[in-house]
């Protein structure tokens, strides 16, 4: 008997972890699907867009900038130290522009923002929850949804993409610098083989898997915040959320675009 | 006939898991009437008042305001409904992202009221003179104020848009005895002059003598006592006799 108690014990846990799993993402659809039509329904408020396109576009080009610039420089150390294994060191500037473009540029850029952005936008959300900032815009007649989460979602859609390409020319140029000035390659031909050999749809791939992961930072990041528990610990705990399944549904996103957008 | 209230609520019940909150509420404000909310904490009055509001969706029970079924309102009609309030909330509320006069006239900023920015900010440091604060104020940023002058912006944005009805959320609590007063002259002071419907929750015995003309005490999640203001220190109801008195003994357990 202790066993089969053991083992219904055992069996409701999975369940009711099953069923926490639907209920949350099925709250999070709906959350996505009532920002998605804000977004398209008036009235907009384009200066709270444009602060936070600020925010989430201008004030990560830093970070975004060195992450690409070193790990440009990184990949083509490695490029080159493992292609040379089968005499295949050349291929240094179209590995690491291929690389950028496709995987790198978006997915670490992506991952980076998520980190700062998702963190911001969950910490400013669930303070603006718990000190009643988000219950004091309904009274005003605003509605929470249009005012904070639409033009977040918005915002990061559109820079994440602008950001990627920054970090494509970025990671590009630290490759570039590491080629001509540790490994040899002469600058005038790095810069040809690179260009010969990147196609448009490289380059628009990474734009559109950086589009879709910048709507899931916001998405995370408000989703969690607007939905912050009490007190600091619930901002806290909602942050942390934020991180989390932004990257965790960035990584997850990028395998599936991947297949979609290549498939073998 | 009898004038319609402005504020109506019928048998509205309200529980959160197997917390009880509210068991039916009753109350009926009439129109220019200020009445407070008295009850201990966690009684349930902030939920009442967000009830009223929206914000908390009761279980049962009907909320009317004019005549009007406020449960039932959706999109624009929620919209002109919400612009008839004003609210002052416990902390404030302001948005910290925003100056001063931008709270202060955030309504009138955006939606259908939207009117051009020079007047808006014009109208919010008319609103800040009327409470106590200068027009430098209104370029500094909430975090930039103190307690007081917090609660006195809130107080600012909550009257800016005109609104017909005005809740007040603790308006005293944090605040030295000294500047409670204050903000309880000045409370009482612009819901004389503007003739607005007006709702406080409180538990400062100060503010419900200064602000109300009737009090409502709420315990159990019903409305335990209704009456003048004048009459809480006379009547023999043992709830309001213990919490005006701020008894230990009584039917109000201590430990809630």
């Amino acid at each position: 008997m202790p066993i089969l108690a053991a083992l219904q014990g055992f069996a409701a846990s999975i369940g009711a972890t099953v069923l926490w799993l639907f209920a949350a993402t099925g709250s999070l659809t709906l959350f996505a699907v009532a920002g998605i039509s804000h977004v398209f329904r008036p009235p907009w408020y384009p200066a709270e867009l444009m602060r936070q396109l600020m925010r989430i576009g201008y004030f990560s080009l830093p970070v975004v900038g060195m992450t690409a610039l070193f790990t440009g420089g990184a990949l083509a150390l490695q490029i080159y130290a493992g292609g040379s294994r089968f005499n295949a060191g050349s291929v240094v500037p179209q590995i690491v522009a291929i690389g950028m473009t496709r995987e790198l540029g978006p997915v670490l850029g992506g991952l980076m923002v998520a980190g700062r952005v998702s963190a911001s936008v969950a910490a400013e959300l669930g303070t603006m929850r718990v000190t009643e900032q988000i219950d004091a815009l309904t009274t005003l007649s605003t509605h929470p949804m249009k005012y904070l989460v639409a033009p977040r979602l918005l915002a990061a859609t559109i820079a994440m993409p602008i950001l990627a390409f920054v970090g494509d020319v970025i990671g590009i140029m630290g490759g570039f610098l590491v080629g001509t000035e540790r490994l040899d390659f002469n600058a005038a031909t790095y810069i040809k083989t690179t260009y010969d050999f990147l196609e448009l749809g490289d380059i628009t791939s990474g734009l559109i898997k950086a589009a879709v992961f910048g709507f899931i930072i916001a998405l995370m990041g408000c989703y969690q915040g607007y939905n912050s528990g009490r007190g600091a610990q619930g901002v806290g705990r909602a942050t942390t959320n934020a991180v989390v399944t932004a990257s965790i549904l960035i990584l997850a996103s990028n395998y599936v675009l991947t297949e979609a957008l290549f498939p073998a | 006939m009898s004038e319609t209230p402005k504020i109506e609520m019928r048998g509205v019940c309200k529980s959160f898991g197997s917390n009880h909150v509210l068991r039916g509420i009753d109350l009926v404000v009439p129109a220019g009437e200020s009445l407070a909310i008295i009850g201990g904490s966690g009684t349930g009055k902030s939920v009442m008042l967000k009830c009223i509001l929206g914000l908390v969706i009761p279980d049962s029970g009907e909320i009317f305001v004019d005549g009007e079924n406020a449960l039932t309102k959706r999109g624009k009609a929620r919209e002109q409904l919400l612009d008839e309030f004003g609210m002052l909330f416990q902390g404030g509320a302001l948005f910290d992202s925003l100056s001063v006069w931008q709270n202060v006239a955030f309504r009138l900023l955006q939606g259908s009221r939207k009117i051009p920015r020079t007047e808006a900010r014009d109208l919010a440091i008319e609103k800040l003179r009327r409470v106590g604060l200068k027009a430098e104020t209104a370029d500094l940023f909430p975090a930039e104020l103190s307690g007081g002058m917090q609660k006195r912006v809130g107080l600012a944005r909550a009257i800016c848009a005109q609104p017909e009805i005005i809740f007040f959320d603790e308006p005293t609590t944090g605040l030295d005895p000294i500047m409670a007063d204050v903000i309880n002259d000045l409370i009482r002071e612009i819901v004389v002059e503007m003739g607005v419907t007006a709702l406080t929750i409180t538990h400062d015995m100060s503010s419900v003598r200064k602000i109300a003309d009737d009090v409502a005490m709420i315990h159990d999640g019903i409305i335990q006592w209704t009456g003048p203001a004048a009459e809480i220190d006379t009547t023999d109801n043992p709830y309001i006799h213990q919490f005006v008195n701020g008894l230990a003994e009584g039917p109000i357990e201590a430990i809630r």
